[in-house]
């Protein structure tokens, strides 16, 4: 189903010109409201009129991560305080957090686009919503609150923690849609089971879940052991929440980023520059329609790719492949770029290897060296060492073979790698610096 | 005539093995017979116990990843070149034991070896044509 027909669908030319109104709009307003872009745009010799075009955005700045913590808290924000409503603060676990804020209308514009993400799951206002992302600093809870209100469900605020409570509601209120991470509707199933309830056959019929990168294995084991169709939301707190892309039910591959309210680009993350269609790297958004918080190419860190391919589903919005890590996740191994995404498709092209895996980052004299973690499930378990051994040999030959890096692998007892509720953290680092 | 034997998995690490005969001793589960094969990294403790669905359960209870397999039972003479007749036996017909251990009790006069074969049904067929007893499941449990 598409919340909104008129936007959704635009033809491309309708929405390029769309985009370059808002885009110059935005680019005069945050040139004459914040200090730090009118800084940044004459340093580059860039004036709010010399963009004509769409291409023109190659010629501003990009803002970072460190720009956020620069102007640390609200010295990014181009309305006054009290225009502002809300304000939400990234998880900052790798470093002091980012804030947001919100204008009455970026709440509303906010709103509308997860009313259409939950639309795009195939959600109407017959449906209940089961929400566990976190409600408070954290844009998951609220970001998903108010859209499925806006869509005209109803919500069940359940928030982050407390899984048996979880479980009961699930059971009791009969949710047919569960919002959280990934990870977490494991858990969920796991604690399920353990107390004795058959997760597969709740009323849920759809996850749309997020905020962690996750790959096509772990959606499979989702959908088997809650009998639902699991679908991948994309969003960050700095572009506004949940909710910046969607993927659609209809086509189950790769995300609608939301056009009308942001512009993609795609970069090499080492040198700057634009990739064409198709090739993977950095995504950078522009912000379109927010006031309180604008932001021009910034750089997410999220790596993917974009899909112009037309959608079955009848949007005509550019898809984005679903997140395949972050380029500061990224290690450094003997000399070789790795990302954690990597080492997860690698282990989940395993038949009977669950999703949970560590990373153990060492140095023995002048080597680095990976361990690879991972659980030993009653599917693969064997009673005969060799077996067992014959399955870290694949498992480390595979990881030789497709990344190229030797590993070592190392089987560890089942649920004694971390569960984490929010963004899993799969990555040890004990080389001395 | 098959005997079911649970496995565990276990790592190499201070309290895995106690880990285990805690979670047993509490659910009052008597083990018979045991063997324990280990690598650098992990081991796999193999249990003949006498409730083998009641330990399954609390060992999965307390998240250890527990595996069932049909393993035999076969009657030594304990007397020196017993157990030699036997894999004699075996040799001859070319079945490969994967593993074996000995069970702590005696079966009367005899010792008690615990057997994993490949196939185990053509193994039994060997041991009872080469006159060997094979116990019962029930026996074992109860020795």
């Amino acid at each position: 189903m598409i919340f909104n027909e008129e936007f959704e669908t635009l033809p491309r030319e309708a929405l390029a010109s769309l985009q370059l109104k808002r885009l110059k709009q935005v680019v005069e307003r945050v040139y004459h409201t914040v200090g730090f872009y009118r800084k940044k745009f004459d340093e580059a010799g860039v004036k709010p009129e010399d963009i004509r075009s769409l291409e023109d955005l190659g010629r501003l700045p990009f803002t970072t991560k460190q720009d956020l913590r620069d102007n640390y808290p609200f010295g990014l924000f181009s309305v006054p305080m009290s225009n502002i409503v809300r304000l939400h603060a990234s998880s900052g676990t790798t470093g002091k957090p980012t804030v947001v804020g919100y204008t009455r209308r970026d709440i509303e514009t906010w709103a509308e686009l997860m009313a259409r993400s939950l639309a795009a799951a195939g959600l109407t206002k017959n449906d209940i919503v089961h929400n566990a992302y976190g409600y408070g600093l954290f844009t998951g809870g609220l970001g998903v609150h108010y859209g499925a209100e806006r869509l005209g469900a109803s919500v069940i605020p359940m928030s982050g923690g407390n899984t048996k409570k979880q479980i009961l509601i699930l059971q009791d209120f009969g949710p047919t849609a569960i919002c959280c991470t990934p990870s977490y509707t494991l858990y969920l199933a796991e604690v399920g089971e353990e107390m004795g309830v058959d997760m597969r056959s709740l009323r849920l019929r759809v996850g749309i879940l997020g905020a962690e990168p996750w790959g096509e294995r772990m959606r499979k084991e989702i959908e088997s052991r809650l009998d639902i169709t699991a679908l991948d939301i994309y969003g960050l707190s700095e572009i506004m929440g949940p909710g910046v892309a969607m993927e659609c039910i209809e086509g189950k591959n790769g995300l609608h980023i939301f056009e009308d309210n942001f512009i993609v680009e795609v970069i090499d993350p080492s040198t700057g520059e634009v990739l064409p269609d198709g090739q993977a790297g950095e995504l950078v958004f522009t912000t379109l329609t927010k006031e309180a918080f604008p932001l021009v190419r910034y750089r997410t860190k999220d790596l993917s790719r974009l899909m112009r391919e037309v959608c079955r589903c009848g949007r005509t919005f550019v898809r984005m492949e679903r997140v395949m890590g972050r380029s500061d996740d990224m290690f450094i191994i003997r000399g070789v770029n790795v990302f954690p995404s990597q080492i997860e498709s690698v282990l989940m092209e395993i038949e009977g290897l669950e999703p949970h895996y560590m990373l153990i980052i060492d140095r023995e004299g002048a080597l680095d060296t990976l361990e690879i973690q991972v659980e030993v499930s009653e599917r693969i378990f064997s009673d005969e060492i060799r077996r067992l051994q014959n399955l870290e040999r694949r498992i480390a030959k595979d990881i030789k073979d497709y990344i190229g890096i030797t590993a070592k692998v190392k089987l560890v007892e089942p649920k004694t790698l971390q569960r984490t509720e929010g963004k899993a953290q799969r990555v040890v680092d004990k080389r001395p610096r | 005539m098959k005997v079911e034997q649970i496995s565990i998995f276990l790592e190499n690490k201070p309290g895995g093995l106690s880990g285990v005969t805690r979670v047993l001793k509490d659910a009052g589960i008597n083990i018979r017979a045991l063997s324990l094969a280990d690598t650098s990294d992990f081991g796999i403790l193999r249990l003949i116990v006498d409730d083998v669905n009641k330990a399954k359960k609390v060992l999965n209870d307390n998240g250890f990843a527990v595996g069932r397999t049909h393993v035999i039972a076969v009657e030594v003479p304990d007397r020196p070149g017993g157990l030699h007749s036997i894999l004699d036996l075996l040799t001859r017909h070319n079945i490969n034991v994967e593993y074996m251990y000995a069970f702590v009790e005696r079966s009367g006069e005899n010792a008690v070896i615990i057997f994993r074969f490949d196939d185990i049904d053509q193994a039994i067929q060997v041991l009872l044509d080469g006159g060997f007893t094979v116990l019962r499941g029930e026996q074992v449990y109860s020795l």
